[in-house]
């Protein structure tokens, strides 16, 4: 779905006149000095900078490269493409990972596609329009340069992709097949049937394991990063490392390097029920912000607004329904609140409210993620949601096919979405031939992340971060098919080039387990886990985290307001506070134990949830996927205010207060500045 | 629902397991098989006993975390993964035994949990195509016969879940390993490593203890992702031809 048809109009409407700006969130933060990146080329144009950076970036020669070490967690599509790449550039490298195998990685589940600007339907597309649709996409929030990388980097993957024996769907004259994904002009979205992430994740998974059998890298399994180990001997601060937990025996290790790389993820799951894997977390990202990096447009969340409603309170995750299936299906609830339990087919016509149509009639069921998520969350809290009531409220709105199916025949329908009507009916036993889909918004992805510079370092020298685990080049909202492209970009083809500019320092000296900062880092993980063991209280973490997703839903979710984001943070700080003296986590430190990880993870998830309140906060305007009731335009729609926020909010940690309170954080500024695109508001009426 | 649980609880690798019964009530029919054993690990938790260890992650059926022997049937009486089995395929009143994977290449860790790292060493042995990032040629440069292209891609939606070795009497991974061969030997791309990959890839498999194939079929019934069967008569062909080759 696109998230900016192109109908946008230039300027910013109306907005409040200067000095109109309210600071929401004064005395929930500070501010700190302003940040910027120093290392894309700006004096550049925008086509070159990326050739510019490259040959300015330092070299290692091969025989270097043998002395250098680079620490990589997470697996995905960021992690493993760049732990195989510079495993084949020659570094040692070794990759960490909570699941079983690196192939599990999340990054399995997309989807829909991956863009690539090959303009190979010849239809016009080019560089320059992935990387105007990106930025647009994203609601002009995101830096430039970095977004112009990505485009232009992405026709690389999809050539490397091919070249690992990744199946990509073909026409029968045997060249690759394109669809237009997301609403956008072109076409330009490869796809492996609906199973493209997996397909890519496998692809970098065996390029990465033939690393291992070459000798270059060495996968630690069921290991998850609990520290980073940050050095200071009086030059400025260095990353040198990480402490890990060993899930199956439990073994607290220490793991020096000349570098890490974090390619760790979003942070969905701080919402609880979000389409996120069970295992997806903060922790090594947090970590990391703890040790000084800083976080990056925290709020800024993605919704997709198809996904299989809630069944009740033993729900764990949230299944996508990819939202091609707005291309055909109607989106409507009853009229009349009465209505909500009756059989929808029975409900006549007159009876039936199409409010996206009504409300938006040039775009209807095809309005981007975020006004087709927000609109269900409005018709759900008027009383007239449908399917299951959860906690007092249903949350459903139908997708109906019945139009469809009578236009263009069920074999069709069949063609066109059989394996997503399939995976309807495992789920809900109903069949959406028959009777209409249920569907409702939940969390997909996370825009926000650690902050970066062009060169994908964060501000603690020696820590990158690839993928969606990083805030730069999604801006506030992302693009359909847009998340497979960023996660290889960054892994196969940035990463390696810019890392190796800090590496031609190295090798850097021998961190001793006696370093100060090695025994300090390795107490507090073993400091939190023997809290956890012994705190004996009364409530599951389970049942905590479902507490704080809720929050999190309700007032830091689709639409949000100051009022509503300073309960929210009222509610976390308590909601915390009771946790650290009232979880209950059984068995030892020294077995796999999978609620002593989960405590870990949702303790992490606490801080970061207040964080991404204060940032909303602060944020008073509507931009991309978030809409802040303070900043609509008369008639309701989402108004951005590129005077006031145009700029990168960049979080940096506020300290420890006492036992557990946590300091204030200071907000450092990093300016947008865009020389090769001017800003529009959008509009779909 | 009210249901009996008879669960392997095994404290570690070294322990002796044995199955515990536990009863569940209330249980949803709309629930996956895994929140069914989230409830009843709420509950144990509740009560002070450890709850139960097993894997899963992505709870849609694709990567492969999950696992489960539910009633001596891999991934339960559904043709799915056990995260996408609900337990409307249950009846009230049912008992169900929920056992580990039983492969001695994939030894238990704790309860249900299993380790399934010999499949990432057959896929080291060659289970990839050799070509170092920026080496690639335009994708256009090579077209694949749309025929190849789709068995290919059927064949690589293997999720790598072990079920094809936990449901076969002799513990054989032909079915994984057949699927790779199948998947990258389809491919021209494939090619030049196709007698390297397969001779290697089987050596591996039988060097972590799996066992051979005798033509039962177990597999391909189990497989969540229909893999079919005939990619072990490929894989054999394969492995003939390399032969030949001198290998």
């Amino acid at each position: 779905m696109t998230d900016m048809p192109d109908t946008t109009t230039t300027g910013n409407p109306s907005h409040d006149a200067p000095g109109d700006v309210v600071d929401d969130a004064a005395g929930y933060y500070r501010e700190g000095d302003p940040i910027a990146d120093t290392k894309s080329p700006d004096d550049q144009p925008v086509e070159r900078r990326w050739s510019e950076r490259k040959f300015s970036a330092r070299m290692a020669n091969p025989a270097k490269r043998r002395t250098l070490s680079v620490i990589v967690v997470g697996t995905g599509l960021a992690g493993a493409s760049a732990a195989a790449t510079l495993g084949e550039a020659g570094y040692q490298v070794k990759t960490f990972c909570y699941q079983d195998s690196p192939r599990r990685a999340h990054s399995i589940a997309a989807q829909g596609g991956i863009n690539a600007a090959k303009n190979y339907k010849g239809d016009g597309d080019s560089v320059y329009r992935l990387f105007y649709d990106t930025v647009k996409g994203g609601d002009y929030r995101s830096r430039e340069s970095n977004s112009y990388r990505l485009a232009e980097v992405s026709v690389n993957i999809i050539d490397q992709a091919v070249a690992q024996g990744v199946p990509f769907a073909r026409e029968y004259g045997g060249l690759l097949d394109n669809r237009s994904f997301g609403g956008v002009q072109v076409s330009r979205t490869f796809y492996a049937r609906g199973q493209t992430g997996q397909q890519l994740l496998i692809g970098a998974y065996q390029a990465l394991e033939r690393q291992v059998a070459a000798g270059t890298v060495e996968t630690f399994t069921r290991h998850e990063m609990l520290e980073l180990v940050v050095v200071d001997d009086g030059s400025g601060p260095r990353t040198r490392g990480i402490i890990t937990r060993d899930l199956v025996t439990g073994a607290i290790d220490t793991h020096i390097a000349d570098a890490v790389v974090l390619a760790t993820g979003g942070y969905g799951n701080v919402y609880y029920l979000s389409t996120n894997a069970m295992g997806s977390n903060v922790t090594a990202s947090w970590r990391a912000h703890r040790k000084g990096a800083f976080f990056g447009n925290p709020c800024y969340t993605q919704i997709h607004p198809t996904c299989i409603p809630v069944s009740g309170t033993h729900q764990s995750k949230l299944t996508l329904m990819s939202e091609s299936l707005r291309n055909d299906g109607r989106i409507w609830v009853p009229k009349d609140p009465a209505d909500v339990t009756r059989d929808p087919r029975d409900i006549a016509e007159e009876d039936r409210d199409y409010y996206l149509e009504r409300i938006y009639p040039s775009f209807g069921n095809l309005v981007p993620r975020d006004i087709a998520s927000r609109q269900a969350k409005n018709m759900c809290d008027e009383g007239r949601g449908v399917g299951p009531e959860v906690e007092g409220v249903r949350r459903g709105v139908y997708l109906d096919f019945a139009d469809a199916i009578a236009r263009l025949g069920r074999p069709a329908i069949e063609a066109k979405y059989g394996n997503l009507f399939d995976m309807y009916t495992r789920i809900t036993a109903e069949d959406p031939y028959q009777t209409p889909m249920r569907v409702y918004p939940a969390i997909h992805y996370t825009m926000g992340g650690l902050w970066v510079d062009y060169d994908l370092q964060s501000n603690l020298p020696g820590l990158f971060v690839a993928g969606e685990a990083n805030f730069s080049d999604q801006g506030a909202n992302r693009l359909g098919a847009s998340a497979l492209m960023q996660g290889l970009a960054d892994g196969y083809f940035v990463l390696p080039n810019t890392i190796r500019d800090y590496l031609a320092d190295g090798p850097f000296d021998t961190v001793p387990d006696d370093h100060p900062a090695v025994v300090e880092a390795r107490a507090s993980v073993q400091e939190r886990i023997d809290h956890f063991l012994t705190v004996n209280g009364t409530r599951s973490v389970d049942s905590y985290h479902r507490e704080l997703g809720n929050i999190m839903w309700e007032y830091c979710g689709m639409e949000r307001s100051a009022e509503g984001l300073r309960k929210a943070i009222d509610l976390i700080r308590s909601l915390r506070d009771d946790f650290w003296r009232n979880v209950k986590v059984l068995g030892d430190s020294e077995s796999l134990n999978q609620s002593l990880e989960k405590a870990g993870r949702v303790a992490d998830f606490f801080e970061l949830g207040e964080l991404m309140c204060i940032d909303a906060l602060h944020r008073r305007e509507s931009c991309g996927g978030h809409f802040r009731a303070e900043s609509q335009t008369e008639d309701g729609e989402a108004l951005r205010h590129d005077d006031t926020f145009a700029f990168v909010s960049a979080w940096e940690f506020g300290g420890e207060s006492g036992a557990r309170e946590l300091g204030t954080p200071v907000l450092h500024k990093e300016d947008l500045v865009y020389t090769a695109i001017e800003m529009k508001q959008r509009s779909y009426k | 629902m009210t249901l009996t649980l008879k669960i392997w609880r095994q404290a570690d690798a070294a322990a002796e397991g044995r199955l515990h019964t536990y009863q569940l009530d209330e249980v949803s029919p709309d629930m996956s098989f895994l929140e069914m054993l989230d409830v009843l690990n709420e509950q144990l938790n509740a009560a002070g006993e450890e709850p139960v260890a097993f894997d899963s992650d992505c709870r849609e059926g694709i990567c492969g975390m999950c696992s489960l022997m539910i009633n001596g049937e891999a991934h339960g009486p559904e043709v799915t993964t056990t995260c996408q089995l609900h337990m409307r395929s249950f009846a009230d009143g049912d008992t169900i035994t929920i056992e580990p994977w039983r492969a001695a290449p994939f030894p238990v860790l704790k309860d249900l949990v299993v380790d399934r790292s010999a499949f990432d060493r057959i896929i080291q042995s060659g289970g990839y195509i050799s070509v170092n990032t920026g080496a690639a040629p335009d994708a256009h440069a090579i077209p694949v016969p749309k025929q190849n292209a789709d068995r290919a891609f059927d064949m690589a939606t293997c999720i790598g879940c072990g079920a094809c070795v936990a449901a076969c009497p002799n513990g054989s991974a032909s079915l994984f390993v057949g699927a790779k061969v199948t998947h990258l030997g389809e491919l021209p791309q494939g090619q030049a490593e196709r007698d390297h990959r397969v001779v290697n890839m089987v050596a591996q498999h039988d060097h972590e203890g799996f066992g051979g194939c005798t033509n039962i079929g177990e597999c391909a019934a189990a497989c969540p992702k229909e893999i079919p069967l005939d990619v072990i008569s490929q894989l054999n062909r394969d492995l003939r031809a390399a032969m030949r080759h001198g290998h």
